[in-house]
């Protein structure tokens, strides 16, 4: 099996990218390969990266309050782009955010206090390079 | 992981403050170097140099620092409201915060604007828009905080037309423009315009402010950005002072003279939970600023020597888990910031990890401050840990580490250089994966995260506040409608002068100033500076 390949993105203009690097950090030392597109990302950019690359899943952080309409706008793209490919959200995402989220068909949601490795291996979940229940694996 | 395992591992002494230097089970006096005299010089009294106890002779006895909380969402007059109420409540300045839109140059009706109106702060399109967001509020005696960067200049330009029509002189405006774009590109990430362009617009608003607005700060260097970014109390203050040189650096090149334009600097540093640690560092960046301003800039007038500073509580030590602690954690850092003898504080909200701050949580924030102020008798006197072996020995220690990290920014050519690397970026995020890590293997205890966690900790459900979901389609009316109210030719005729003064080598503020008066909008205003200057774009980080 292949390295899980993931594409993590700031969409939006929120700068707060302590939080996307730690996870794209946590991501490699659990063997995933990572391409970060940075900030400021928009969603036809990341539609477009992830298709091209072939990604498993695609991972945004957002920071600003701004997550349900960049989230579905990305939905969108991805859709747009051809991209089947499961998109997980972390960021500051209140509770009635999250669930919202998860019906709009993200994936995974993430909010702040998510301990690193519950992050990292819900994102291999995702991805589908962990099989579910085996998080202890990654912890 | 609810067990209370002890800190420490092989890496790290068990017994060291949060930036690593290790701490011994007691100090005396043999711990204080080079003896009473020694330390004596190393301190001398508060408001003399070199500042070490604090940069004013009676520090609170004379003046209460200023409290002085962030606020700003949503349109004008919401922040107005929100202005107000708090000045109610006892606040003594005003601090704005801007939507990311208005920090980055795109006025409300643009597409890149869409989601992030008014959302983490104020939209402010026009100088109609500030002048309206101050409508009520003298400003000849409202100190206000602005925290903008790289279109600090703009902003200022229509904060300075807002004044003009409340008849306002600028000599009687006070208050600080954060104005620190090194910081962005380190650590706060919104920037736009690329280094060198951005440190001389910088430097066009140190100098306009310099001759125009005697009583104003027109930059706060500000070390808090890479702090909440990852990097310790010791690199906080080294890379605060390497940007402090580099802005110094710039003006004295263009023939500034250091005595006059440094006495309004202004500082911004993080108080975190480390109390004693926090302490000493803020005292040793006084001392630091004082050998920097004499020694490499030669500054004979006190004040230009003297370092002031705003103290922000630290978001990052806060807390989505249990977040009534976070009350807790908030006022330690704000007795930190006192103990320090900041000039002027802002409290986090106990709900930052899940919002923007409610006003409740805001107003509890405000009373943290007066709480301290007014009922523990920290402000009986000055600099109260003065003289402390512990303290002392911090305070020595900070200042050498953190000279140490100057000198390895020096070698690299200075804080342009390093940053253009990306040597100080890769401090911080290595630092902030290892600081995650530790939290995930319970050697940082986190009180309510892996330790005492559970369901069992102080309930409390946080009360999202609604957002207006009318908010960003008002804003865009707004300004659709100034834009056709103006006299279109003039308007244009400004701009065209500024994109004239934005390409020679000439003061671009004038120029920003008579823009905003003919009713220019800031995504205008942002678009003649991209013309110009071009964008920067951050090359990946591995």
């Amino acid at each position: 099996m292949r390295r899980p390949r993931v594409i993590l993105a700031k969409p939006g203009l929120d700068g707060h990218d302590r939080g996307v690097k730690v996870v794209a950090m946590g991501l490699r030392d659990a063997g995933a390969e990572v391409i970060y597109l940075g900030l400021r990302a928009t969603p036809r950019q990341i539609a477009a990266a992830a298709a091209a690359e072939d990604a498993d899943v695609v991972g945004i952080s957002v920071l600003s309050g701004a997550h349900m309409a960049i989230a579905e706008e990305l939905l969108a793209a991805l859709r747009d782009a051809g991209a089947n490919v499961p998109l997980v959200v972390g960021g500051t995402i209140p509770a009635r955010d999250a669930d919202a989220l998860r019906k709009l068909g993200i994936a995974a949601v993430f909010p702040a206090g998510t301990p690193l490795p519950d992050v990292v291996a819900g994102v291999l979940l995702a991805a589908g390079s962990l099989a579910a229940g085996s998080q202890a694996a990654v912890r | 992981m609810t067990s209370g395992a002890p800190p420490g591992d092989a890496a790290t002494p068990a017994f060291a403050t949060d930036s690593g230097i290790p701490v011994a089970p007691v100090y005396a006096a043999a711990d204080v170097a080079g003896g009473q005299d020694d330390l004596q010089a190393r301190l001398g009294l508060p408001g003399e140099p070199p500042f070490t106890r604090g940069p004013y002779a009676s520090m609170y006895r004379g003046q209460l620092w200023t409290m002085r909380q962030f606020a700003g969402y949503g349109s004008p007059e919401q922040s107005n409201a929100r202005f107000r109420f708090l000045l109610s409540q006892g606040q003594t300045a005003l601090s704005v915060a801007f939507d990311l839109p208005t920090q980055l140059g795109y006025d409300s009706d643009d597409e890149r604007a869409k989601n992030e109106v008014g959302r983490v702060g104020v939209a402010i399109d026009t100088a109609e828009d500030m002048t309206d967001l101050f409508d009520g509020l003298p400003l000849d005696k409202v100190s206000v905080n602005f925290t903008i960067n790289a279109t600090a200049p703009i902003i200022l330009a229509t904060y300075l037309v807002a004044a003009e029509r409340q008849g306002v002189s600028q000599r009687e405006l006070t208050g600080t423009l954060q104005n620190d774009i090194l910081k962005e590109f380190l650590a706060r990430k919104a920037y736009v315009f690329p280094p060198k362009p951005s440190m001389r617009l910088a430097a066009d608003v140190i100098e306009y402010s310099s001759q125009e607005l005697p009583r104003f700060n027109p930059i706060s260097v500000t070390g808090y950005h890479a702090r909440e970014a990852g990097c310790d109390a010791v690199q906080e203050i080294g890379l605060t002072m390497a940007s402090a040189i580099a802005y110094c650096e710039e003006l004295t090149r263009r023939g500034l003279v250091f005595d006059q334009f440094a006495p309004r600097l202004s500082f911004h540093f993080a108080t975190t939970l480390d109390l004693f640690e926090e302490v000493a560092k803020l005292r040793a960046a006084r001392r630091l600023w004082y050998r920097i301003a004499t020694e490499r800039f030669g500054a004979v007038n006190p004040a230009a020597a003297r370092l002031r500073f705003f103290s922000g509580n630290s978001g990052t030590t806060l807390t989505s888990q249990q977040p009534l602690n976070n009350v807790i954690r908030s006022a330690i850092q704000c007795l930190g910031a006192v103990l320090g003898g900041a000039q002027s504080i802002h409290v986090m909200g106990y709900d930052e990890a899940h919002q923007i701050p409610s006003q409740d949580a805001v107003t509890l924030a405000l009373r943290t401050q007066q709480i301290i102020a007014l009922e523990t008798g920290v402000t009986r006197t000055a600099d109260p840990l003065g003289g402390s072996y512990f303290v002392e020995h911090l305070t020595d220690e900070i200042e050498a580490r953190a000279t140490a990290v100057l000198a390895e920014i020096e070698e690299i050519g200075g804080a342009v250089k390093a940053l253009e690397r990306g040597v100080p970026q890769r401090w911080i995020t290595d630092a902030a994966y290892r600081a995650e890590q530790d939290l995930a293997a319970g050697r940082r205890p986190k009180v309510g995260v892996n330790v005492y966690a559970g369901a069992e900790g102080p309930e409390h459900q946080i009360a999202l506040d609604q957002p207006d979901p009318e908010a960003a389609g008002k804003q865009i009316a707004r300004t659709t409608r100034r834009k056709a109210a103006r006299d279109g030719k003039a308007c244009a005729e400004a701009l065209r002068a500024l994109e004239r003064d934005s390409a020679q080598p000439r003061n671009v503020m004038p120029a920003l100033v008579a823009a905003a008066r003919a009713g220019a909008t800031v995504g205008e205003m942002s678009d003649v500076f991209r013309t110009v200057f071009g964008e920067f774009r951050e090359p990946s980080p591995w």
